[in-house]
């Protein structure tokens, strides 16, 4: 981000920039910054919430009336926390589809039947919000996960799609996953935090499964490009203790 | 929750030994009162339209955000799972906070919003992005935006 920064402001245009990692921005001196002290994925802090982002965003763009720099500021507030997630549960209940899941000999059927258990709140998710970040791959949901769910099996199996190699068509699709699930289960109002919701995915779903089973097949992929998504492109960290 | 000293040892080491760009000078703008200039937004989020090309590995280029483009229309292909996408799937705001710089525009506290927006995948080396960063320049000035905010994630 500071390197963009650099490279702007020689092509003559004034910058200013938002910095989640404060050791990063020392070290490159961006003409302006403004430090949050927010989780990956929030620079702005807080989703729904327009009177704090407004805050974060005067704050990011004061420094452009400053006389000289470089200007590198902390932003003052934290976002409220931590949520009391005593007793969240996900709104979704999968406890009913595992019963049903369980009596499914292919796991495929498992997970299509885990993902028509979702549908309803995914679908109650895309008319609260107008809007849904799932179709980055250009595949179906269900398309994606029986891809996913096949190459599992089958290292040979083709990229569905003409454009895309099969290790980033692999990829979107599990972003896909990943993202419709996530979806359905921030449908119902009620807090809960990013890391609540990564260990119900990773944890309790069978997708998650799925996801932690690739990254372990492609861990012992003799391509290359499959290897690498095993190794950094499907699990976060902080999940791998999972696998 | 940003702080490196919140992370867990792996983590943190990974960051704190990031390859940063080292730069010999100090370039700066000046311009005029916040309250007359024209801001565009540059996210390195990975975020582009439904149909754009998504961006893979190493990508180095940039995706066109229109000012006018639905909340519905933007995906993301950000390669790295290493940072929260709840958010952006609640709010499209909490990383490209375009809904509020048009508020801030009608408020006055900055001049007016761009008519283009930009996004880059920011797992990519920043040296990488340098030439399209400078193609992207000379776009920013016929928008006669002088204001860029920059918004990682």
């Amino acid at each position: 981000m500071g390197g963009l920064s650099h490279y702007l402001e020689e092509q003559g245009l004034a910058t200013t920039q938002i910095s989640l990692i404060r050791e990063h921005t020392e070290r490159i001196k961006p003409p302006r910054a403004l430090w949050v002290p927010f989780e990956f994925g929030r620079p702005l802090g807080l989703p729904n919430d327009s009177a704090f982002q407004k805050r974060v965003l005067r704050a990011a763009l004061s420094p452009l009336e400053a006389p000289s720099g470089p200007i590198l500021k902390d932003f003052p507030e934290d976002v409220p926390g931590p949520v009391d997630l005593t007793g969240w549960a996900c709104p979704v209940n999968l406890s009913e589809a595992t019963a049903e899941i369980r009596g499914e000999t292919d796991p495929t059927s498992g997970l299509i039947k885990e993902i028509s258990f979702l549908r309803p709140w995914y679908d109650m998710a895309i008319e609260k919000r107008g809007r849904t970040t799932v179709g980055v791959s250009g595949m179906d949901i269900q398309q994606g996960a029986q891809f996913l769910a096949t190459f599992l099996h089958d290292e040979s199996t083709p990229s569905p799609r003409a454009d895309l190699t099969v290790g980033e068509a692999l990829k979107l699709a599990s972003e896909d996953l990943k993202a419709f699930y996530l979806e359905a289960a921030t449908a119902q109002p009620g807090k809960s935090s990013s890391g609540e919701l990564a260990d119900w995915f990773w944890g309790e779903t069978l997708a998650g499964k799925l996801l932690l089973a690739l990254k372990a097949a492609c861990l012992k992929s003799s391509d290359p490009s499959i290897k690498m998504l095993g190794t950094l492109l499907l699990v976060p960290r902080n999940q791998e203790h999972r696998a | 929750m940003a702080r490196l000293s919140d992370l867990n040892e792996a983590s943190r080491v990974r960051l704190l030994n990031l390859e940063c760009p080292a730069f010999e000078t100090r370039p700066w703008v000046s311009g005029p009162p916040l309250h007359k200039r024209r801001v565009a937004i540059i996210s390195t989020a990975g975020l582009h339209r439904r149909n754009d090309k998504p961006f893979t590995w190493g990508s180095k280029d940039y995706r066109i955000i229109p000012g006018d483009v639905s909340s519905n229309e933007l995906v993301m292909s950000h390669v790295s799972v290493n940072f929260d996408r709840t958010g952006f799937q609640q709010d499209l705001n909490v990383i490209f906070p375009l809904d509020r710089l048009r508020e801030l525009a009608g408020e006055r506290f900055i001049g007016s919003v761009a008519d283009f927006h930009y996004s880059f995948m920011g797992a990519t080396a920043p040296q990488d992005m340098e030439p399209a960063a400078r193609t992207l320049a000379a776009l920013l000035k016929k928008d006669h935006a002088d204001a860029i905010l920059l918004v990682p994630v």
